[in-house]
Order: C-alpha cells, then structure tokens, then sequence
C-alpha cells in the first residue's frame, strides 16, 4: 500500500471544501499522493464560474450550483451574509480561501478527478469544469486509487 | 527568502496551517542535501505541526521554540 491518500469531497459547503484542500494540500507537502475525487456538490469546487444545465429543470439546477468562490458555510450562511462574514473573519486571520487553496493543491501535484455520474446528473460539462480537473472518471476508477491508500476520507 | 550560506531563511509569520507547512516543503527542495533552513512564525499548530512534518518526511528537526509570540525553528535536509 503506497503512500497515498484519497479524498471524496461529496460537500459543497465552504467550510468542509477548505478542510478537504487544507488536508489535500498539508498531505502533499508531506510528500502523500493525493487523489481528490470530487462528487454531487462537491463539483462546485472545481466549476467554473458559469451557469450550467440543457434541460429545464438542469438550468434550475445550475442556477444553484456555486463556483469554488460563491459556495456558503454549512452553518450561519443566512443567504450569503454569513459567507461573506466568513470571507472576512477569513482574510482578517490570514487564513487561505478555497480558490487559493485549490491552486496551491494543483501547483503540489494534487490529482483531481470529477464524477462522471454526477456530471450527466447535474449536466455539467468538462468545459464547465476548472483546468486543474485531469480527469474525469466513475466509481471503480475512484475505487483503484483507494485501494492503493493508507488513507481515505469522505467529506 | 534569503540565501545564507548555512541554507535558507523563512519568514511564515502571520500564515496558518497549512501554509507554513507547504512552503517549509517547498522550500527544502531547493536546498542541498545538508543544509539547514530556520524560519519563524507565529501560528501556535507550527510546535506540533513541524515536528510532525519532520517525522513524516525523515528530515531533522534541529530546534524548535517559542520566544514570546514567535516561533522559531531551524530544519536540516536530510534526504
């Protein structure tokens, strides 16, 4: 089993996506391969700032679905007050937003991969998705990178 | 950063985890083999987390301390 961790960041929730890249890019500086395969909400870090959807009830769907930036906090968001409140508190104490981190995991050597499934589901196209996604992949693909950890984690 | 003969120094005051990690990383690549890189910070996660990334990565950890609100640590490479 090599020295590898897996993430499944299923959350679109700012809170929990910077503790996946914060985990994601401290394991790459600890010189772990790290695979983040990104699922259902968890898309919204790694989408373009764009509105995605070809059906009807696709386009109202991406009228919900959020860039790595526009995502809330999963408590006190209170319609996008509350993110902005944290962007605050955030830059206040120095600490990196989710886009930076998101570069920095890149910039490490961190793989990123999107689901598939989820993609057609929520009809998000690969060109609707940021360059730093290698690939785009299913379960068992998911599945083999796992096996190869010492660690992995759902988020 | 500054180059010094004895290796590097690193100025992480005022960033938190997992930056000061990342950049300690970053910096050892461009070092010799040997060669010892001190920084200072203020993140108090830096006294668990340098030893931490030391025993992980089999680099040594020289010193570490605390002198008021800033923490210094020196690193050597060791591979």
């Amino acid at each position: 089993m090599g020295n590898r961790l897996s993430l499944v960041v299923f959350s679109g929730e700012m809170d929990r996506l910077m503790a996946a890249f914060v985990i994601a890019t401290g394991a790459a500086a600890s010189g772990m391969e790290v695979t983040m395969f990104f699922t259902f909400w968890g898309l919204q870090a790694v989408k373009k700032p764009v509105r995605t959807g070809a059906s009807a009830m696709g386009r109202m769907l991406g009228w919900f679905l959020k860039d790595a930036d526009g995502v809330g906090p999963s408590k006190l968001n209170f319609g996008g007050a509350g993110r902005w409140m944290f962007k605050q508190m955030m830059r206040k104490h120095n600490v990196t937003s989710v886009p930076e981190l998101r570069a920095l995991a890149a910039e490490l050597g961190v793989k990123m991969l999107a689901c598939q499934m989820s993609m057609e589901v929520m009809e998000v196209r690969r060109e609707d998705l940021v360059d730093s996604v290698q690939e785009v992949v299913g379960v068992a693909a998911f599945l083999e990178e796992a096996a190869r950890s010492r660690v992995t984690l759902f988020i | 950063m500054e180059a010094t003969k004895r290796g590097l120094v690193l100025d992480l005051k005022g960033l938190l985890c997992p930056i000061p990690v990342v950049k300690l990383a970053q910096a050892v690549k461009t070092v010799q083999v040997g060669d010892v890189i001190e920084a200072t910070a203020t993140d108090p996660g830096v006294l668990a987390d340098i030893p931490a990334w030391c025993r992980t990565t089999g680099q040594e950890l020289v010193s570490i301390g605390r002198e008021d609100k800033v923490i210094h640590f020196a690193v050597r490479r060791v591979k």
